[in-house]
């Protein structure tokens, strides 16, 4: 099979790959390029950092076995190949009155990229992460033989498969649990909300299925976690929402757009395009699950240099106050950019490397300049110290040391990795960066 | 009524980003190609997105005996029957040029064989009076160049097989949309140097299905090749023969 040659780069586009790329077509295809060299998979380059980057070697994309093998109407159960995006399993399937249980950010991830990282959506504090939805999944060795791995017929490499950044084995296809979803439109709350307690407190007390924060990170003092809160319910219209075209952002934007002054002024307006007493609105499933997706290739808006985007989870006790000190020292780098979200998690899933735990997450985006490695390291280091959790997704400059400690059953997952996949040949960027599967 | 959409070649990427969204109107596909594992892959999907029948039908370009079980499989189904023609293969010119015995294959899978097969099947749509064929050429076919003249020169030779064919068809109340794709991001193209402006098969398929339900007759994908193949056509052949592009 011809292979592409061509430099990759995570979605913030920061860190970067050149490597042969395989994209098979067929099964028998990516049997015949493990054959000829196993390669980590990947998806639709939607993680941040280097997940899906190698730069040792080849990779294979999986984009295109992006088929639908099995869907039971009564059940909900869908079977399908790994390279389906999330946004297809929406588009398809809610008019049918069914949809992914867990949504990420973006509808571009696809199904084998949402269990390797184990994703999480607006409603984590309910549903819980993906992975809780997979009932099975068929994994490719290195050397080309499939196996079905279930949650209770191999316990083991089922949980370190479970955002296991690809390194048990190719996940070929996948069976989810889709929920029922009566609408395909959006019920949604918006409240503007005064400062970080206030916001914790909210966020503590609501009762929606789906709730996420958007703050306002360039705010200080007394606004310091100023926002806003998004609360939403599945709405009970039946109306089918209008297709709208996506626009593309052309070319690399100037760094001038993202100045703080510009972002200062940008955030002023957007808190206020909600009223202070608050709002209902209707949104279709695509705009609020992807408000980004309407805009194609976003990540240019940050210029050539790129972005980092920094998420984590703390816990809920101690959390209110390391997630003020993140916020004033982000405020002060001058670094922040529009996006910015707070949101609750619930418990942890069954995943050994998964990022979810009960607590807090806040991700903030920040462009590429000078003083954001060193940010992000500070950043690292006070969720270290709140006992909380980096996502490995959106990481690029984290310590292989400060991982090892937050993410405790990583030496398990190196373990069953190395069992499962003895040459190595799966391991990524980020795989090697952090060390992922060094054993003690 | 309800709609039949026979495609040939059915494992491309084009094909497949068809097959989905007549599948999505709710058309019964029949799905015709060699590798039958992956042609059943593709039934499953297409069944799950709304056909009520998607078979995987055993079909090469080149054994033209396999032909009429194809057409008498269609025979059966009620409505009206179309067909949607993606087969071709395109060999490296430089492969051409040491074996040039891969010249009759070249023809077979993208001109000879597809048109005897579409042969056979024309009088059955006549019988009905209507349906579509999709004839997917290339724009390599508008003229004759340096890098790939023979798959060129069989998709130009394809071109006209469906010109006259739909002058036939039309009499009946058929047609026939003849599709010149530019680069598009498929498995053929993966990887190989110099392309641009490369389309994804869902643009290229979503323009083919506008076509369809407009009855247009010659139809570039995506747009903007009609005006590149104007220019490249419209050159003086006294210039163009000491181009490489």
């Amino acid at each position: 099979m011809r292979l592409k040659i061509a430099e990759t780069s995570g979605w913030g586009r920061v860190l970067r790959a050149n490597g042969p790329m395989a994209r098979p077509e067929k099964i028998t295809a990516l049997r015949a390029v493990l054959k000829q060299s196993p390669a980590p998979a990947i998806g639709n380059l939607r993680s941040y950092g280097d997940a899906a980057l190698n730069s040792a070697g080849r990779t294979i994309s999986m984009t295109r076995l992006d088929r639908f093998i099995a869907f039971d109407a009564e059940t909900g159960v869908l079977n399908a190949e790994a390279g389906v995006t999330i946004g297809e399993i929406l588009r398809v399937f809610s008019p049918r009155g069914w949809i992914p249980a867990v949504i990420p950010g973006t509808g571009f991830a696809t199904l084998g990229g949402a269990i390797a990282n184990d994703v999480h959506g607006k409603n984590h504090h309910g549903a819980g992460s993906f992975a809780e939805h997979v009932l099975g999944l068929d994994l490719m060795g290195t050397n080309g033989r499939i196996r079905r791995i279930t949650p209770n017929g191999n316990p083991d490499i089922f949980a370190a498969t479970m955002g296991g950044l690809g390194q048990t084995g190719i996940i070929v296809a996948a069976a989810i649990q889709l929920i029922p979803a009566g609408s395909q439109m959006m019920a949604v709350r918006e409240n503007r909300v005064d400062g970080i307690a206030e916001f914790l407190a909210m966020l503590d007390q609501s009762e929606a299925s789906y709730s996420v924060g958007w703050i306002d990170a360039t705010a200080k003092g007394g606004q310091l976690g100023r926002g806003i809160l998004e609360e939403a319910e599945i709405g009970i219209s039946a109306d089918a929402p209008r297709e709208k075209r996506a626009k593309s952002v052309p070319r690399d934007a100037p760094q001038f757009l993202l100045s703080p002054p510009v972002v200062r002024l940008f955030n002023h307006y957007y808190l206020r395009r909600v009223p202070a007493e608050g709002r209902r609105v209707g949104r279709t499933m695509q705009d609020f699950f992807f408000p980004l997706d309407r805009i194609h290739n976003w990540n240019r808006l940050y210029g050539k240099s790129g972005f980092h985007q920094f998420q984590c989870v703390v816990p809920q006790t101690g959390g209110s106050g390391a997630l003020s000190e993140m916020l004033e020292r982000i405020a002060r780098s001058r670094l922040a950019s529009p996006l910015a979200v707070l949101k609750r998690l619930g418990d942890s899933g069954p995943g050994l490397m998964s990022f979810p735990m009960a607590g807090y997450t806040l991700a903030v985006d920040f462009p590429n300049r000078a003083n954001a490695v060193g940010l992000l390291g500070e950043l690292e280091t006070l969720t270290a110290q709140a006992g909380g959790r980096i996502y490995l997704a959106k990481d690029s400059t984290a310590r292989p040391e400060t991982i090892a400690d937050m993410y405790v059953k990583r030496a398990d997952f190196a373990r069953i990795a190395n069992a499962a996949d003895p040459e190595r040949a799966l391991e990524t960027d980020l795989v090697r960066r952090l060390r992922l599967r060094e054993e003690p | 009524m309800k709609q039949n959409w026979l495609i040939l070649g059915a494992s491309s990427a084009m094909a497949r980003a068809f097959a989905r969204r007549v599948a999505e109107n709710g058309a019964d596909v029949y799905l015709a190609g060699r590798d039958m594992d992956d042609l059943a892959c593709l039934a499953a999907d297409c069944r799950v997105r709304g056909a009520e029948t998607a078979e995987a039908l055993k079909f090469d370009a080149r054994k033209p005996s396999g032909f009429p079980a194809i057409r008498d499989r269609l025979a059966m189904q009620d409505g009206e029957l179309n067909v949607a023609v993606f087969v071709g293969s395109m060999p490296a010119q430089s492969a051409i040029d040491d074996d040039p015995a891969l010249i009759s294959g070249t023809v077979g899978d993208s001109f000879t064989g597809p048109a005897q097969f579409l042969q056979g099947f024309a009088p059955l749509m006549e019988d009905r009076g209507g349906g579509t064929i999709v004839g997917v050429g290339s724009v390599a076919g508008d003229r004759g160049r340096i890098g790939n003249y023979v798959y060129g020169a069989a998709k130009a030779g394809f071109a006209t097989y469906l010109s006259g064919l739909r002058n036939r068809l039309t009499r009946a109340g058929g047609h026939v949309v003849t599709v010149k794709p530019g680069f598009v991001d498929t498995a053929m193209t993966w990887g190989l140097p110099g392309m641009f402006l490369v389309a994804s098969p869902e643009d290229v398929a979503r323009d083919i299905q506008r076509a369809v339900q407009k009855r247009r007759n010659t139809i570039y994908t995506p747009f903007f090749w009609r005006y590149i193949m104007l220019i490249i056509t419209h050159s003086p052949e006294a210039i163009f023969k000491k181009m490489s592009i």
